[in-house]
């Protein structure tokens, strides 16, 4: 190996070794068998345990599974019907009013939700979580769709309705096959950024709609104790598997295609 | 009775804002035909062909095809077929499923598609290829799925749009006479959209030469390269020399031309109508002159003199070009194959041009 080439590894691995570590600790932390985040003493499933009977946290993990769920199936409902819509007709409006969202402070988007649910006289609560959450993951899948639609040839959905396709059955066989690596990249995104968000449903959720975040920030607040590392380790797992089942059904994804 | 022509396209306009892509187009394409719209980019070719398949909607107008209009008919019901200029195979698709996804469209029972698509990749000499997704073919295969697919269902009119261009040289010599073979055995209506005039003169039954969202020329290869009704035409198919000048006089069919800086010419056999005093040029190809360093004149020939002002070796032939007394350049040919040297002339050398009396042929402004 040539000198530069391991200079290249050790700076690659310093990086990895930086984004990665806390990660690990945290895993590792979360089966040591003592209350404290301090030294390793034994191996142990107890946190985990300890876990599945507390009642909070099931809650909790199960709002935030019904929010990402339900936000995530309408926002790329409407996120790829907007992102088709951008590609299609030259808009100048609809891009600004989907994408802008995303760039929007967290902070800023959950003050305004929350004085607007109280305007209109919505009790804050899950349906209130999920409208905020839908707003802001609209745009992430608007834009991974239209990134997808620009590179699709035109000239094939002409092609199908020349060739004998209705409208309808054209974008059924041609212009939905053709876009689902791109609909299913938004919407991985979107179930991602719901799971995880704490700004803007700290400031929608109401009482008895605690989400994960909320609940491990109101845990924390006393200690990090090893059934936050054991959560984490939980929601953890779960990205990884939603991200490598993904990219296994459409390594397209992740080639930026 | 009157033989109705199979698409009948009468006075179709189309707009976009203030630019006109076509203005008023009428045409009669017949049935069996192997039709060519040509024309330079932005002459409103592409935009006529479009009209036809049903991707726009004329301004003004009514396409008939049979007798029926099918002006505003979507796509889908149109019983005709486009090959695009980048073949549009669906990249999701097998090769067989490209092909049969028209049988499935109409409703085909599966194993009618099966034996249709089995057929299909026959005839276009690519058996093994059913299980191929595009991306793995050749340009040249990907054509030939495409045109496969396009006439699988039997399209009463098959649309090309420029479907050679993305081919390099060699392949698209041999995939013109594929496709001359293909219209003839078929018997299917071929309408072409070219800028290649060279393509259009070597494929087409009969050209509509267009410019500007007009039609210019409607006719065969032959009477298009040596009639051309318009300065544009001569210029746009082949090379050509345009001398500019007046008409001095017509007697029968013979016209006696002013040319400019260069005196009188006569034109004999003129298909053109002149009027004495009438601004017009002489178009002149330059395989119709003859090049020599003192050429011997027949009677009926005009002769000029003047030097070799530059030269363009092609390997078959030398392109020259000869400066005129008047400053006028007239391109000439000669073709290399009696020659030992490379070239007869080099730049410089004194020559003199000479051209028959019916080599050339008149344009009116």
């Amino acid at each position: 190996m040539q000198k530069k080439n391991v200079l290249l590894w050790v700076s690659a691995g310093l990086v990895y070794l930086f984004l990665y570590l806390p990660l690990v600790i945290v895993v590792v932390f979360s089966f040591n068998d003592s209350r404290l985040n301090a030294e390793w003493v034994g191996f142990t499933w107890k946190w985990y345990g300890k876990l599945f009977h507390n009642r909070e946290m099931l809650g909790a993990a199960m709002n935030s599974l019904i929010i990402a769920t339900v936000s995530t199936g309408t926002a790329t409902i409407l996120g790829t019907l907007a992102g088709m819509a951008m590609n299609q007709y030259r808009l100048r409006l609809l891009p600004l009013l989907v994408l802008s969202p995303i760039a929007m402070p967290d902070i800023l988007m959950g003050v305004s939700l929350l004085l607007f649910f109280i305007m209109v006289n919505m009790t804050l609560g899950l349906l209130s979580i999920m409208l905020a959450h839908i707003t802001f993951c609209i745009g992430f899948v608007a834009l991974a769709v239209q990134a997808r639609m620009s590179s699709m040839d035109p000239a094939l959905v002409e092609a199908a309705r020349d060739l004998g396709a209705s409208p309808w059955r054209c974008f059924r066989e041609i212009t939905l096959p053709l876009l689902l690596p791109g609909i299913l990249a938004g919407a991985l995104m979107a179930f991602t950024l719901s799971i995880d968000d704490f700004v803007i449903t700290f400031f929608t959720a109401g009482v008895g709609s605690s989400t994960l975040p909320l609940q491990i920030y109101s845990m924390v607040k006393i200690a990090v104790t090893p059934e936050v590392n054991a959560v984490s380790t939980l929601l953890m797992l779960l990205t990884l598997v939603v991200i490598t089942g993904a990219s296994r059904l459409y390594p397209a994804i992740f080639r930026g295609e | 009775m009157e033989i109705t022509a199979l698409l009948e396209i009468v006075d179709v306009s189309r707009h976009f804002d203030d630019f006109v892509a076509l203005d008023k187009v009428s045409l009669h394409i017949e049935a069996g035909e192997f039709f060519t719209l040509l024309g330079p980019s932005g002459c409103g070719k592409t935009t006529l062909l479009r009209l036809l398949a049903g991707f726009d909607q004329p301004d003004g107008g009514d396409i008939l095809l049979d007798g029926k209009s099918i002006t505003s008919a979507p796509p889908e019901q149109r019983p005709l077929h486009t090959i695009f200029q980048n073949y549009a195979l669906f990249p999701h698709m097998t090769v067989a499923e490209n092909i049969g996804f028209p049988l499935r469209m109409a409703g085909c029972p599966k194993k009618d598609i099966q034996a249709r698509v089995a057929e299909a990749l026959e005839n276009v000499r690519l058996p093994d290829k059913a299980r191929h997704y595009p991306d793995a073919l050749s340009g040249g295969q990907k054509q030939r799925i495409a045109i496969a697919r396009a006439l699988v269902n039997r399209p009463r009119l098959l649309l090309l749009d420029e479907p050679l261009s993305a081919l390099d040289a060699k392949l698209r010599e041999q995939m013109q006479i594929e496709l001359i073979n293909l219209q003839k055995d078929i018997g299917i209506t071929f309408i072409y959209v070219t800028h290649d005039q060279g393509e259009a003169l070597a494929l087409s039954h009969r050209i509509a030469v267009m410019d500007q969202g007009r039609i210019v020329q409607v006719d065969v290869p032959e009477r298009l390269y040596g009639f051309p009704n318009s300065r544009f035409v001569a210029d746009f198919i082949g090379k050509c020399n345009l001398l500019e000048g007046y008409v001095r006089e017509q007697q029968g069919d013979c016209v006696t031309v002013d040319l400019d800086g260069l005196g009188m010419v006569h034109v004999c056999r003129s298909e053109t109508k002149c009027v004495a005093g009438s601004r017009c040029a002489l178009t002149l190809r330059p395989e119709k002159i003859r090049l020599a360093a003192t050429v011997s004149p027949k009677e009926d020939e005009s002769l000029f003199r003047g030097s070799v002002h530059d030269m363009l070796y092609l390997g078959d032939v030398t392109v020259y070009i000869v400066s005129l007394a008047n400053g006028l350049l007239l391109e000439a040919l000669l073709a290399n194959s009696a020659s030992g040297r490379t070239n007869f002339f080099e730049v410089g050398d004194s020559v003199e041009v000479a051209w028959s009396c019916d080599a050339g042929h008149l344009v009116l402004d």
